[in-house]
């Protein structure tokens, strides 16, 4: 049960935006490219200077570690980061990668063979096996075949419903954003709108 | 000693304007840097051995200093022309300095106490070219990891940033890049001890044997140099390494590019 709230945050040349996501709820957040999209998750993540608060579960941003805070509210960004040769370099060693359709051989994979899908569906597994309270997705299923899409999807809300966490999900695909969002906001000149 | 005349001097630079003349009738275009680096070669050393014979007649403790803390400045200087992306601001040259100054002097330092033992220890005749080659050698080093790490960040923003997204601290997000610019930063040193009296002969030892020294006693005093420079490489890539990653990281651990010149 999470709940992450943000007031008065301002970021760059844009805000100040206010955003509330509860517990459980999905908010796709949409716009054209180049709004600062990215930048908006990138605020609340603390990847980035902002001004204005930002809390999960009443907890302050700026009180918390910022590594830490990271672990609360997972980000998945639009390109995975990958730094060593093999998968299981990457994830602790008790995860478990069968629940995203992988034989249990996966972490001997070479990095540099997988596709943008596999790619995508991993580095969603190793966000999620260090239990996010709280999810930021950024374009998580954009360039993937519709099989993918899929999938990513029926994962990310297996998730929120079993922790009951708040996501909050940019899309460029309106019908990904109705389908997986009990919300539309709009992002754009710096404010974010309740879509019709 | 066999001692050197101008004329011998003289003798050897007709090879470097022979060389220049190649390279102006073939067109290598190098004639003009090759002439301006002799010129400079020959007034910088030869005012050096000006400074050096007032300094070894002086003998005091605060013109040695003085010395050392001039060669310091140049040396952080070079560390900075020398990175393609240093940090920005005075940062670049502080702490290129202090990574110098805690690895090169304090190694220097304890090998004058300890190990030369000299009477009284800052004598300038030990004292300045182990502290000038301490320093040439650590400044190689210091460049070269300090440059590598930014250069890294900068290229590899996405993967720090996707660590740090995983929850990993400043220190874990950058630990592949930290550990391959110390690697960078030691290599000279290392390839040089490895070659060193196989392949090739070191300067130092070299010109203490063409000097007259037993060759015994010259390869004791390269032994111990070689030590010293790889000590003082390693402690100092290490330092400028550290502070650097440190300096890239605001007090959120945010990857700061925009400290990057």
């Amino acid at each position: 049960m999470s709940r992450i709230i943000a007031t008065g945050l301002c970021f760059r040349q844009w805000g100040p935006i206010d955003l509330d996501v509860g517990p459980g709820e999905c908010v796709a957040v949409m716009g054209p490219s180049g709004a600062g999209k990215t930048l908006l998750l990138r605020a609340l993540v603390d990847l980035d200077p902002h001004e204005g608060d930002v809390r999960l579960n009443d907890i302050p941003c700026d009180e918390t570690p910022p590594h830490q805070w990271r672990r609360w509210v997972g980000m998945l960004p639009a390109e995975s980061a990958w730094w060593a040769d093999t998968v299981g370099e990457h994830v602790a060693p008790d995860v478990d990668f069968g629940g995203y359709g992988f034989v249990p051989d996966v972490r001997s994979w070479e990095v540099s063979r997988l596709s943008t899908g596999e790619k995508q569906r991993l580095a969603l597994a190793r966000l999620l096996s260090r239990k996010p309270r709280c999810l930021l997705l950024d374009e998580p299923t954009a360039s993937l075949d519709p099989d993918s899409v899929e999938r990513i999807e029926k994962l990310l809300e297996a998730y929120r419903l079993e922790h009951d966490a708040p996501v909050l999900w940019v899309s460029h695909d309106r019908a990904q954003a109705s389908r997986v969002a009990s919300r539309v906001l709009t992002f754009d000149n710096g404010q974010l709108e309740e879509s019709r | 000693m066999i001692s050197l005349t101008p004329l011998d001097l003289v003798l050897a630079a007709t090879l470097l304007v022979a060389l220049a003349t190649v390279s102006y009738l073939s067109q290598l275009g190098i004639h003009k840097q090759l002439l301006v680096a002799s010129v400079r070669t020959t007034v910088q050393l030869l005012l050096v051995g000006v400074v050096l014979r007032a300094l070894f007649a002086t003998s005091h403790i605060g013109w040695v200093a003085l010395v050392g803390l001039v060669m310091l400045v140049v040396a952080g200087r070079e560390v900075l022309a020398r990175q393609r992306r240093g940090l920005a601001g005075l940062w670049g040259f502080s702490v290129g300095a202090l990574s110098m100054f805690v690895s090169s002097f304090s190694v220097a330092v304890f090998a004058l106490l300890l190990v030369i033992d000299a009477a009284p220890w800052y004598q300038p005749q030990y004292a300045i070219p182990l502290l000038g080659m301490l320093l040439g050698n650590t400044m190689n080093g210091v460049a070269l990891g300090m440059g590598r790490l930014t250069e890294a960040s900068h290229q590899e923003r996405g993967t720090i940033e996707g660590r740090l997204l995983l929850g990993q601290t400043r220190v874990e997000a950058t630990s592949h890049l930290r550990l391959d610019a110390i690697r960078t930063g030691m290599v000279p040193i290392m390839n040089a001890m490895a070659a060193a009296g196989i392949v090739s002969l070191p300067g130092m030892m070299t010109g203490q044997i063409l000097a007259g020294s037993p060759p015994v006693e010259a390869i004791k005093y390269q032994i111990l140099i070689m030590f010293l420079i790889a000590s003082g490489t390693g402690f100092g890539v290490v330092v400028s390494v550290g502070l650097t990653a440190r300096r890239l990281f605001d007090e959120r651990e945010r990857l700061r590019l925009d400290r990057l010149r």
